[in-house]
């Protein structure tokens, strides 16, 4: 028996993924979606016949802190579940109907990310579906393991360009027993100084909110040691037509953000201690001119929606022709979510025909 | 031939730093695992330039590199094979820039890992990767091979630490991947190197993020009289929601074998003790000391002692990391394993692990981070004793295939190296194997950086023969 199929409650899943397999390997060009959450992120949608990751959790062992889901699942889906054993994996993206398949190749980390790590650090075994037509399986199920290269972390925000996601298993934890956010007009570095693994600290220019997690008294502590107000929920994070992922080092936060406030237009808020920030306008020139002070700054912005005139991260991508090796060792024909990267073919690496 | 490579070496090193006789080349020939090779030449370069020179010297003259740090690697993984060039990190041993409000630091590869948690220290901060090695292992080395620790079960192993690393490829060019932004453009290269035992480049310069020193720790004793309740409470103390700092467990055998050591005030009649360390604010780490408490009771516990002061929260430590020199005094010889099983597994293997030594008549002691599963059977004996070594790498083979049967892997820390490659079959289909395959081929082309590492012979299954016509490569 193949390690595949060692475990009957997967056959289900596996035949699925094998269906996913097949269709990959039979077209010549392949556009992975979820539910379109991202549709439009550093692009325009890819051509190609659309395929879709397998849904359900398959495998749910609560006492072991991790989870084994279809790729098409969705957050919210996955949450719910979770929440039955008051456990919880942190995806946080903005819309949870987005697939988990879709936030791990879109590479979101979501807003707690200051504590909990980015997402890549919660994805123990991924299997995919290559250009070739085959299902590959890389990491491993356990919490530790250092068995073979790290695939995981490669797919981890590769989007969709080096194979079609059809299975994660992610590492879960316990819900904190109690959340409370709060804020302060203390600017974000003065907050992030005074606090102990605060979960988040978002700062929009004049507000620093705060997310407190944790045992309810070292929560009411934490709010009354950084003299923050109460608030309901989390800030909100700016909409609109066009709208952007920043990412700079955490220093140039502050900086970054009284540039954006120069911006007329540009509603934006920051991961304070992390170094991302949401930009979001109603037109597309607001966009490309946050995208400017962020690259100022050594930084670059992600396209997530609209401006169809801005391309994917306005920068060039580094390490450019090692990343075109890895691509060409994954799908030599450029089949998979052509264009979300901007991975030009090497004319020297061509082979004669 | 050699000749013409130690010329070409010395000419670009200076020639204090390329050495090529037999005492040296016997050196490192191996690291502090079982396999043994031979170098051709070793180089201790003291600049990324003299990284850089040795590499394309390498490459003239078509010879492998392999990168070694201290050389403790358990696996194999700095033994050179097929002559190559090794080239020795361990002046390469700056802090370069400690970031305090960005909280983290660029370092050489050659830092020790301890040397830097103690650059730190002042400011509150600490390296948080803390393998038992840690005095003397390098961080070059634990990102090669994405190093754990005990306090790694509630921080995350290596890689969640890493935040760039420059990278020396095999054809001399230098990469930086990865970066101080939270994310980069594209793939997430650094997560590759990460892990990659040496196969993809030799890393010269490193940021690594550091670590707030928690305001309140509490580290605790549980002491029982069967293994069974010890692994038990483990999986009960997981599935109570908690994820402590740390968890290690330490059997009967080697529980006397450090107390006779060092005198930590372990019990020496427990059948098997937990070492657990909860940290945080002050409130919740009550809350959990007062949880585990009742678990551990609730399995069995004879004794749960709390640390009551740092002082003997210091030598509760000291007894779990003097493991391996308590065992020297023990037998000349031992071998350390390395695999994962499903936390809710362990008691389950652990009995099969101990039923696998007595089998081969072997005595084997446990001292490993049970809060993530990760055991480590370690095997000690007389290699001299005829016929033992076959009966001590039977016993590493059935361990293996016991924890990979209950759903484990093959290694949690200490990489596949040479030591595992040709079981890397166990876990991964011919697919997995050449999707790795590719992936190291796109990192180094010419197959130079530590070849015969990590994947087994054949990995690759004929990738030429489906590459379509006008493909790029
Ligand atoms: C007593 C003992 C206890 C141990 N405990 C632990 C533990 O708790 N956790 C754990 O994870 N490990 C442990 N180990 C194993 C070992 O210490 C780790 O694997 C460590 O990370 C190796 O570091 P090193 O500097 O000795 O590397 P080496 O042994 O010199 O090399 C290890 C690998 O890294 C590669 N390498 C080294 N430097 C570089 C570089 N700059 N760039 C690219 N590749 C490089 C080498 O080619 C090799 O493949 C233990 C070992 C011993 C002997």
């Amino acid at each position: 028996m193949s390690p595949l199929e060692r475990d009957p409650r997967e056959a289900d899943l596996l035949d699925a993924e094998r269906a996913v397999a097949a269709q990959v390997g039979a077209a010549d060009a392949v556009a992975p979606v979820g539910t379109g959450t991202h549709r439009e992120v550093g692009g325009p949608p890819p051509a190609g016949v659309e395929v879709r990751a397998p849904v359900g959790v398959v495998m749910y062992d609560p006492a072991e802190l991790t989870v084994t889901v279809g790729a098409g699942t969705t957050v919210e889906e996955l949450s719910g579940i979770l929440s039955e054993a008051n456990q919880e994996c942190v995806l946080d993206p903005r819309d949870a109907t987005a697939t988990i398949g879709g936030t791990l190749a879109c590479g979101l980390s979501g807003l707690r990310r200051l504590r909990y790590g980015p997402l890549r650090d919660r994805v123990l075994e991924v299997r995919f579906a290559t250009a070739a037509g085959e299902l590959v399986r890389g990491g491993g199920p356990t919490v530790k393991n250092v068995t073979g290269y790290d695939m995981p972390r490669l797919l981890v925000g590769s989007f969709g360009t080096l194979g079609v996601l059809t299975r994660v298993v992610l590492r879960c934890q316990p819900r904190p027993m109690h959340a409370q956010w709060g804020h302060t007009s203390d600017d974000p570095a003065t907050v992030l100084a005074r606090s102990f693994r605060a979960s988040a600290v978002l700062w929009d220019g004049a507000r620093t909110s705060v997310l407190s997690e944790g045992h309810p008294d070292d929560v009411v502590s934490q709010i009354a040691t950084l003299g923050l107000e109460a608030q309901e929920g989390p800030p909100p994070v700016p909409v609109g037509a066009h709208r952007g992922r920043a990412s700079v080092a955490p220093a140039d936060v502050i900086a970054v953000g009284r540039s954006l406030d120069a911006i007329v237009g540009a509603r934006w808020i920051a991961e304070a201690g992390v170094g991302t920030l949401h930009v979001a306008c109603d037109e597309e020139s607001t966009l490309a001119d946050a995208r400017q002070a962020v690259t100022q700054h050594g930084g670059w912005l992600l396209r997530e929606e609209g401006a169809p005139g801005l391309d994917g991260f306005g920068v060039e991508l580094p390490n450019a022709a090692l990343m075109a090796r890895v691509k060409t060792a994954f799908d030599p024909t450029n089949k998979l979510a052509a264009g979300r990267l901007p991975l030009a073919p090497r004319e020297d690496a061509r082979i004669a025909s | 031939m050699d000749r013409a490579l130690l010329a070409d070496l010395r000419a670009a090193l200076g020639s204090d730093r390329v050495r090529a006789e037999p005492l040296e080349l016997h050196l490192y020939g191996r690291d502090a695992g079982v396999d043994v090779g031979e170098a051709s030449a070793v180089c201790f370069p003291a600049t990324a330039e003299h990284v850089v020179a040795a590499v394309q010297v390498a490459a003239r003259h078509d010879r492998p590199f392999v990168a070694r740090g201290s050389g403790t690697g358990l696996a194999g993984g700095a033994t050179p094979v097929g002559r190559p060039v090794v080239i020795v990190t361990t002046h390469l041993n700056r802090v370069l820039e400690v970031d305090e409000q960005q909280r983290l630091a660029w370092v050489e590869p050659g830092v020790l890992n301890l040397d830097l948690s103690r650059a730190v220290r002042h400011l509150g901060l600490h390296y948080a990767p803390d393998p038992s090695s840690q005095q003397a292992c390098t961080i070059g080395g634990n990102i090669a091979t994405n190093a754990g620790g005990p306090h790694c079960l509630a921080y995350g192993v290596t890689a969640a630490h890493v935040l760039a690393v420059d990278v020396v490829l095999a054809d001399g060019s230098v990469a930086m991947l990865g970066g101080v932004t939270p994310d980069q453009p594209g793939y997430d290269l650094r997560g590759c190197f990460v892990g990659s035992e040496g196969t993809m480049g030799l890393a010269t310069r490193i940021a690594v993020r550091l670590t707030a020193n928690p305001p309140e720790i509490r580290t605790l004793l549980l002491d029982f009289t069967s293994i069974d309740d010890a692994a038990a409470t483990v999986s009960g103390v997981i599935a109570a929601g908690i994820v402590p700092a740390a968890l290690e467990m330490m059997d009967a055998e080697i529980t006397r074998a450090v107390e006779d050591f060092v005198g930590a005030g372990y019990p020496r009649d427990a059948a098997a003790v937990l070492l657990i360390e909860l940290d945080g604010l002050e409130h919740g780490v009550e809350a959990q000391v007062e949880r585990v408490r009742a678990v551990g009771s609730s399995h069995g516990a004879r004794t749960v002692r709390v640390a009551a002061d740092e002082a003997e929260r210091a030598l509760l430590w000291k007894g779990r990391k003097s493991a391996f020199g308590a065992i020297a005094r023990i037998a000349p010889d031992y071998y350390l394993h390395d695999a994962v099983v499903p936390r809710t597994r362990l008691v389950d293997v652990l009995r099969q692990v101990y039923a696998i030594a007595s089998e081969q008549r072997l005595t084997m002691m446990n001292v490993f981070h049970a809060g993530d599963g990760n055991l480590h059977p370690l095997i000690v004996f007389d290699g001299r004793e005829p016929g033992i070594w076959a009966r001590v790498h039977a016993a590493g083979d059935a361990i293996l295939q016991a924890c990979v049967a209950a759903g484990g892997v093959l290694s949690g820390e200490h990489g596949i190296g040479l030591e595992k490659r040709d079981a890397m079959p166990l876990v991964f289909e011919p697919a997995d194997l050449d999707a790795q395959a590719r992936l190291r081929d796109a990192f180094d082309p010419s197959g130079r950086a530590n070849p015969d590492k990590v994947l087994p012979q054949g990995s690759r299954c004929g990738e030429l023969a489906r590459i379509p016509e006008g493909a790029w490569v």
